[in-house]
């Protein structure tokens, strides 16, 4: 994995970075348009070029409870490479958008076909979204700003 | 006195100023009694003497001539002391102590100043030094992770910070109805900031989990190890590197640290006995 972050594009090979470039559209979503919703069909997806779009789920009596954003370079949406093909979470843009779409059934038969860029596509969306966003979930888990724990520190708290 | 009571005897500081941060945070303002301690650097601490209550190490979160500012989170006997006391209070104050940030090092280099939490607060010296001279420096990049949207440390800093043109990014982890800004891990932010990570000089602190993943997230990038700046938090009790409660391997933090390199770090925070 050569990625120096979350940038999907700079993770991949020219040779497969290029090949997937030639599935994308350049479209501009405006602000405050739902992308998709949890349990809906991933027959899409997108890499965001500017702006920010906000992942959520829905709980009643709470609304639309946003879980992480996502911004420029970054892969939306991964659920669309993994059975059952449906989203774990709903997105909605939070200003304006311009991003590459892709449809997802022609990228999964062109995945099929060449094992090859099959692999270095899968690699970089496990180890550049999947995986980092999963350190980020654990690591937020921890609540690491919250209260502290029986410790004397320099930036200013002490033993509870 | 000798060059060496500093340390060892506190001199008695006053209230002059006390301001809420969040709910548990406030920011207390100190002016000297009758003499002044040496000047602080950004990344210095002091240890603070709540009177018949107890001492604590804070850092610096302003310094401005003899006016030190600390930030303290009241979580416990002393900082609840600290945090409640009122302008015209005293207070007995011993430092400067501790490593400081050095940010003169990185003349010429990109800033990337990351902060977690409260680490925000030992930064804040960093930064208005830097936006001090900024002909010195290259880009400034502000990365601030907070909890939540309330428990955002400086936040009349931060637009002023904008305003004069560093590149302020700001995340939260768990955001409310009203959070415009991102939401997530502070090491996202690395993405949309400004810097060149062969150039770049970085400044990192927060919870030690935080400063791992950050400084490793930049190494990743193409920051040599040295550059990285970090600063560490351990039991400090005397300050000044006799007692032994902040020992990290060969380092006394409370005199070797709190702010080393991530060079000199990463393998010692590898090991978790220590």
């Amino acid at each position: 994995m050569t990625a120096r972050g979350r940038r999907i594009l700079s993770a991949l090979a020219p040779e497969h970075r290029d090949r997937l470039l030639g599935f994308a559209r350049d479209v501009s979503l405006p602000a405050g348009v739902r992308l998709f919703e949890e349990g809906g069909a991933a027959d899409r997806f997108w890499i965001i070029r500017t702006g920010i779009v906000v992942l959520d789920v829905y709980e009643p009596g709470r609304g639309a409870m946003v879980v992480e954003t996502l911004g420029e370079g970054e892969l939306l949406g991964w659920s669309w490479l993994f059975e059952p093909y449906r989203w774990h979470l709903g997105a909605r843009t939070r200003g304006d958008v311009e991003a590459y779409e892709f449809d997802a059934h022609r990228v999964r038969a062109a995945l099929d076909e060449d094992p090859a860029f099959g692999l270095a596509v899968t690699r970089c969306v496990a180890g550049v979204a999947i995986g980092r966003r999963l350190r980020a979930a654990r690591t937020r888990l921890l609540d690491l700003y919250g209260p502290p724990g029986s410790h004397t520190t320099a930036a200013g708290g002490e033993a509870p | 006195m000798t060059a060496a009571s500093p340390a060892l005897a506190p001199l008695p500081y006053r209230v002059v100023e006390r301001r809420d941060d969040t709910a548990d945070t406030a920011e207390i303002v100190l002016e000297p009694v009758v003499s002044a301690l040496p000047p602080f650097v950004p990344g210095q601490f002091a240890m603070v003497y709540a009177f018949g209550v107890g001492d604590i190490p804070l850092s610096l979160s302003g310094i401005a001539g003899s006016r030190l500012t600390h930030t303290i989170r009241a979580v416990g006997a002393v900082s609840g002391a600290l945090h409640a006391l009122q302008p015209g209070a005293t207070v007995g104050v011993r430092g400067p102590l501790g490593t400081g940030w050095n940010l003169t090092a990185a003349a010429g280099r990109d800033l990337v100043v990351v902060a977690g939490g409260l680490g925000l607060a030992p930064l804040r010296p960093l930064v208005h030094a830097a936006l001090a001279t900024p002909h010195r420096y290259g880009r400034l990049n502000i990365l601030i992770g907070a909890r939540t949207p309330a428990d955002l440390l400086c936040t009349r800093d931060i637009d002023r910070w904008r305003a004069v043109g560093a590149r302020v990014q700001v995340t939260v982890d768990r955001p409310d109805d009203s959070w415009q800004g991102d939401v997530g891990v502070v090491t996202a932010l690395l993405d949309r900031a400004r810097f060149a990570p062969a150039g770049a000089a970085a400044f990192v602190c927060g919870p030690e989990a935080m400063i791992r993943a950050t400084a490793r997230d930049l190494v990743h990038r193409g920051l040599a190890p040295d550059r990285i700046r970090i600063s560490l938090e351990r039991t400090m009790h005397c300050g000044t590197g006799h007692c032994g409660h902040c020992q990290l391997g060969p380092l006394l933090l409370c005199r070797d640290g709190p702010v080393v390199t991530w060079a000199r770090a990463e393998a010692l925070l590898a090991v978790r006995e220590l």
